[in-house]
């Protein structure tokens, strides 16, 4: 079976994603990530405002049969929080780099990139 | 040590499936998605492979006596082709495992199968040898296991399904009942039996036809995650997370099967679940459903308004069919009875939830 990995991100071994174009960065899970879950069901996120730290736990997505901590790939304030999937949480699933986006993170800085996964890397570490 | 694995693992890995580990099996755990599956079990047919089930068979003159004190019901009820539920106990009345007990359709003697949960196969051959040398019974026991796949078809499409696989023989067989008959030619137990809370039909078929079989049932294959929510939904008790010998010790009458317990019979752990009876039980088997956001899982704890202690879950998911969060564990019996609001500890956060009388739906 073969999943999506756009190159426009980089990744955690953990299956998060992060958009690197420099300003506000997005994180979501990847497709990989939701396939493995399956049906999603719930998931929890800090609010607006709240401090992420990279490597460090921001919140839980839950699928019918199991729970999984969220990896925040970069430090820094979250400024968005994707609300739609609180009472559409499958969105996970249908759409897991667009509409299943998580949260958006002012990053305190650019270097924290440096140590993430290229989409190549991340795609020989789920082949 | 490897794990078991069923006649048509790779044929199911074909199919897509992706697998889980469970009692030594390696087990299709979901094919397309639980909620799929799930669904089609309630609204039309499923059809799960549940290779994985124990066979443990028991023959000779005293088949009957032996199984009749080593399980809680009574087997002497049975006539050839019934089948009944019971649990077997410990000397304490803990429950070591629930089964289903088959009187085979006479052939010259009381014969009987019966079908422990996965990994359990080898321990319940051991405990029925043994109790039988010990009491000098005439019975011979034998594990066939990995003789027989067993498949189980659910749903209410499910009798047109079988009745179609077998022309028309599984319309003779009534709820509970078991008979040989043919499934595209090929011998196999039926029973009207599941654990979906659907009607429908489990199938044991030699090893060899398992294909055979489980082709001519033709439905939407499911895995073990949506058999465990069609379960859970039911508040069926699953062997491992809502009882376990060491780690979930409860006996019949706190797991809420209490009337598969006749002690009118002498069978180990007999004279303990009598005092039980008598004494009542501290805590009970109870249905919680979450009245916020959030998945009720094995291990939370659930407390009052004052975060008094009143018990733990031992089961949760989200309700496919109800789009709720639900889940089943052991609340004290007297401070928790259904209707009482309590709180459900999800990851230390506590949400609200009622208490409830399992099943969850009407089926």
């Amino acid at each position: 079976m073969s999943f999506d990995v756009p190159e426009d991100r980089r990744y955690l071994e953990s299956h998060e994603w992060t958009t690197t174009d420099g300003g506000t960065v997005r994180v979501g899970i990847t497709d990989f990530a939701q396939d493995e879950l399956g049906d999603v069901v719930f998931v929890e996120l800090p609010a607006e405002g709240d401090e992420v730290s990279a490597g460090e736990e921001f919140g839980v997505v839950e699928s019918i049969k199991a729970v999984s901590d969220l990896v925040s790939p970069v430090s820094g304030t979250v400024t968005g929080v994707n609300e739609a999937l609180f009472d559409a949480p499958e969105l996970l699933n249908q759409d897991p780099y667009g509409d299943g986006w998580m949260l958006e993170v002012e990053p305190s800085s650019d270097e924290e990139f440096d140590g993430l996964l290229t989409a190549e890397e991340y795609r020989e570490k789920i082949e | 040590m490897g794990l078991r694995k069923p006649p048509l693992r790779e044929q199911h890995a074909s199919q897509g499936a992706s697998f889980t580990e469970f009692g030594g099996w390696e087990m299709p755990v979901e094919f397309d998605s639980i909620r799929t599956e799930h669904a089609a079990v309630r609204e039309s047919a499923g059809r799960f492979d549940v290779s994985h089930m124990g066979e443990i068979e028991v023959t000779g003159p005293d088949a009957l006596a032996l199984t009749n004190r080593l399980t809680t019901n009574d087997v002497s009820e049975l006539d050839p082709g019934d089948t009944q539920y019971s649990c077997i106990t410990d000397e304490e009345g803990i429950i070591l495992d629930d089964t289903m007990v088959f009187r085979l359709p006479d052939d010259g003697g009381p014969h009987y199968l019966f079908v422990p949960n996965a990994g359990h196969d080898a321990e319940m051959e051991d405990r029925w040898i043994e109790h039988r040398d010990e009491w000098g019974l005439d019975a011979t026991v034998r594990n066939t296991t990995e003789e027989w796949a067993m498949f189980a078809l659910q749903g209410p499409d499910a009798q047109d399904i079988a009745a179609e696989a077998t022309d028309g023989a599984t319309r003779d067989v009534s709820r509970f009942d078991a008979t040989f008959l043919d499934v595209s030619g090929v011998r196999c137990f039926t029973s009207r039996t599941g654990y979906t809370g659907e009607d429908g039909f489990e199938f044991l078929c030699p090893w060899d036809d398992a294909e055979t079989v489980w082709s001519a049932l033709d439905c939407q294959p499911c895995g073990l995650g949506s058999r465990d929510t069609l379960r859970l939904e039911m508040g069926f008790l699953l062997s491992g997370e809502d009882f376990h010998p060491e780690e979930e010790p409860r006996t019949p009458y706190e797991a809420g099967v209490g009337w598969t317990v006749d002690l009118d019979t002498e069978f180990v752990g007999r004279d303990a679940l009598e005092r039980v009876e008598r004494e009542g039980v501290d805590e009970r088997f109870r249905g919680v459903k979450l009245l916020e956001r959030g998945v009720p899982r094995h291990g939370y704890e659930v407390v009052d308004a004052d975060g008094e202690r009143l018990g733990h879950l031992t089961s949760g998911t989200m309700s496919p069919t109800l789009g709720e969060p639900i889940g089943l564990g052991y609340l004290s019996a007297d401070e928790a009875p259904p209707g009482t609001r309590v709180r459900v500890l999800v990851r230390g956060e506590p949400k609200q939830a009622n208490v409830v009388t399992p099943p969850f739906i009407d089926t």
